[in-house]
């Protein structure tokens, strides 16, 4: 794949902790609007890819782009944050002394500094768009709750409510479905799915049924590098995926 | 619909009607009932309870600007006492500088611990603080200034939780040694006394305690106004936000460092400011207000109040130190164990401080009704 197809490029990313290499010369490609799921057992560096893409974490290694040109290793996390890349984090992070709507209009886009927060207003243009976000996530009978009493699986929708209102090109999605019931992956699996055709969506999951159900492509990772790469129905039958991952 | 600044600021909840309406109402019958009514009448209010008063609004302006920071931004700084005594202190150089020739050395220009360290001109950082605009200047440049040195540093390296509140304390205990010193050049042990003027105006004459009270009232009241209008804002969402959830704000693509230094700036000249309309009325302003154990103190009075709320801030303050005047009068030594007595009882038992006890039952009797309209309206349908 050449690199200007894709809007995420990793090449040869390398970065070890204390000796422990958690990514080991990773190379991936995520295309415009692409839904990508992303397996592997614990400890194979899926959140550290994570981190490395949104800046928590600096590679010692290797290349991360952004579109064409924008090196990410040189960025902090606002700033990949606001150039387009959003991320939901593994354990549902909502602000739960705020209500549904504050969660969602603190994640529109615009508005990061600290003067035009102070005299902020919203519009009417703003409120549509909250309501939009609303409408998507199906969260619109509970917009003035708090989000601390929101159920595990609302909260989840509701991290991904605010991703999109941030309307990034970009959304990281760590483990979306975790703790969800059979209906609520069903429809976090709908959610994802129409996002895919605004966004690019990259999913980390372990549950391997849901990723059945959304993925086109996945890649499988192991150890810190790209074990697999493709159709769920290559990936089951790849001899090292079944050794590594789903043999047992 | 449209309501203006100063009601959606000052009387948009019960709690802020009721602080913004009893600091107006003293504000004007505590100065009225010393000024205007005889001595003799039982009516009468003394000119040391005109002080202590005074005294009380400084401190409640104080426990604002802990509250803005631990129960807004969740930082617990243990080290608001520095700002508050670096503002003291800016004033109290103003108040030094107009003694002149007055003091006991006579010397016009030296203020007399100079003259007794035998300092033959005054040091470069006094300059310029015989003239007031320049001291007020210095009342929120001085806090400001160390509170952004000291912030950038911590919230870059990300510096959080139990680590910074240690920070806050040793900055605090540093700045006490320092001024300790003869050498520093602020009056050393003994600190900055014997004030005569202010503005022009003798600090001894009831006229003047009274107008240094209303500044103080009107100082708390505006102060009040500003936070209420930050936490209001879509800023003050943010703030609590990052209390709540640091990492989520900053990968939404705010820099939350920034936020945090910019309300921790704010803070400390807030605190600064309570400092300096507090130096004229006790008279004297020495390195102890930096000691660790009365930032500590501090913070008990917005934990008594109840935190994240402002005007719980404002009542702690007023309920502790009421109750540390009286206690110190009766038993002295008893009182830091009374303090750390109520300090584990709120903790504990009351964890939204008193006006936690308020809201709760409010909001049990809300729930209550609601109950009972929801189950009146199934028996009707």
């Amino acid at each position: 794949m050449e690199k200007n197809e894709s809007i995420l490029y990793l090449n040869n990313v390398s970065v070890s902790f204390d000796g422990f290499k958690a990514i080991n010369e990773l190379s991936l490609y995520i295309d415009k609007n692409e839904l990508r799921c992303i397996i592997g057992a614990n400890g194979a560096g899926k959140t550290t890819m994570m981190d490395i893409i949104t800046g928590k974490t600096k590679p010692d290694e290797g290349e991360v782009y952004f579109g064409d040109h924008i090196d990410l290793t040189k960025k902090d996390e606002a700033e990949i944050a606001n150039l387009g890349i959003g991320r939901k984090f593994q354990k549902p992070t909502v602000f739960e002394n705020h209500s549904v709507f504050e969660n969602l209009q603190l994640a529109l886009e615009g508005h990061r500094n600290i003067l035009s927060n102070l005299f902020y207003e919203l519009n009417e243009d703003q409120r549509n768009k909250i309501d939009s976000s609303l409408e998507t996530i199906g969260l619109e009978a509970e917009k003035y709750r708090m989000a601390g009493e929101l159920s595990h699986g609302q909260k989840q929708w509701l991290e991904i409510g605010m991703l999109i209102t941030q309307n990034p090109q970009v959304l990281l999605v760590d483990e979306p479905v975790a703790g969800m019931t059979h209906q609520e992956s069903e429809r976090t699996a709908e959610l994802l799915t129409s996002l895919a055709t605004r966004h690019s969506v990259v999913v980390v999951e372990h549950d391997m049924e849901f990723v059945r159900s959304i993925a086109r492509r996945v890649t499988v990772l192991h150890q810190g590098s790209v074990l697999a790469e493709g159709t769920m129905d290559k990936i089951q039958n790849d001899r090292k995926v079944i050794e590594v991952y789903l043999g047992d | 619909m449209e309501k203006s600044l100063i009601q959606r600021l000052l009387l948009s909840d019960t709690g802020s009607k009721i602080l913004t309406i009893v600091i107006i109402f003293i504000a004007i019958v505590v100065p009225v009932l010393n000024l205007l009514v005889p001595v003799d009448s039982p009516l009468h209010i003394s000119t040391y309870t005109v002080t202590l008063l005074g005294k009380y609004l400084c401190y409640a302006l104080l426990a604002l600007s802990v509250d803005l920071v631990w129960g807004y931004l969740g930082i617990l700084s243990l080290g608001h006492g520095a700002f508050f005594a670096l503002g003291g202190y800016a004033m109290g150089m103003y108040l030094m500088r107009q003694i002149g020739d007055r003091g006991v050395y006579g010397n016009p220009l030296l203020p007399d611990f100079m003259v007794f360290l035998n300092w033959g001109s005054l040091p470069w950082y006094w300059f310029g603080f015989d003239h007031f605009p320049l001291a007020l200047l210095m009342m929120f440049a001085a806090p400001g200034i160390l509170a952004f040195v000291f912030g950038w540093l911590a919230f870059r390296s990300r510096v959080t939780g139990v680590y910074l509140s240690i920070m806050t304390q040793a900055m605090t205990y540093a700045l006490m040694l320092a001024f300790f010193q003869n050498d520093f050049g602020f009056g050393g042990n003994n600190g900055l006394t014997d004030f005569k003027e202010i503005l022009g105006f003798n600090l001894q004459d009831n006229t003047t305690r009274c107008a240094l009270f209303v500044a103080s009232a009107v100082a708390l009241l505006s102060g009040y106004a500003f936070c209420k209008y930050i936490a209001q804002s879509r800023l003050g969402s943010l703030v609590m936000a990052i209390r709540d959830s640091e990492s989520r704000v900053r990968f939404m693509g705010y820099r939350d460092e920034h936020i945090k230094l910019f309300i921790f700036v704010i803070s400390a000249m807030l605190a600064g400011i309570a400092g300096a309309l507090y130096v004229p009325q006790v008279g004297i302003i020495n390195p102890s207000e930096f000691a660790p154990i009365r930032s500590i103190e501090l913070v008990i009075w917005v934990a008594i109040g109840g935190r994240g709320t402002l005007y719980g801030a404002v009542l702690g303050a007023f309920v502790v130190n009421y109750a540390k005047t009286f206690f110190t009068a009766w038993a002295p030594e008893a009182w830091l164990f009374i303090l750390g007595g109520i300090f584990v009882f709120v903790t504990v038992f009351m964890p939204k401080g008193l006006v936690g006890i308020y809201n709760q039952a409010r909001s049990r009797n809300t729930r209550k009704k609601s109950m009972k309209e929801s189950q009146a309206n199934i028996r009707n349908s």
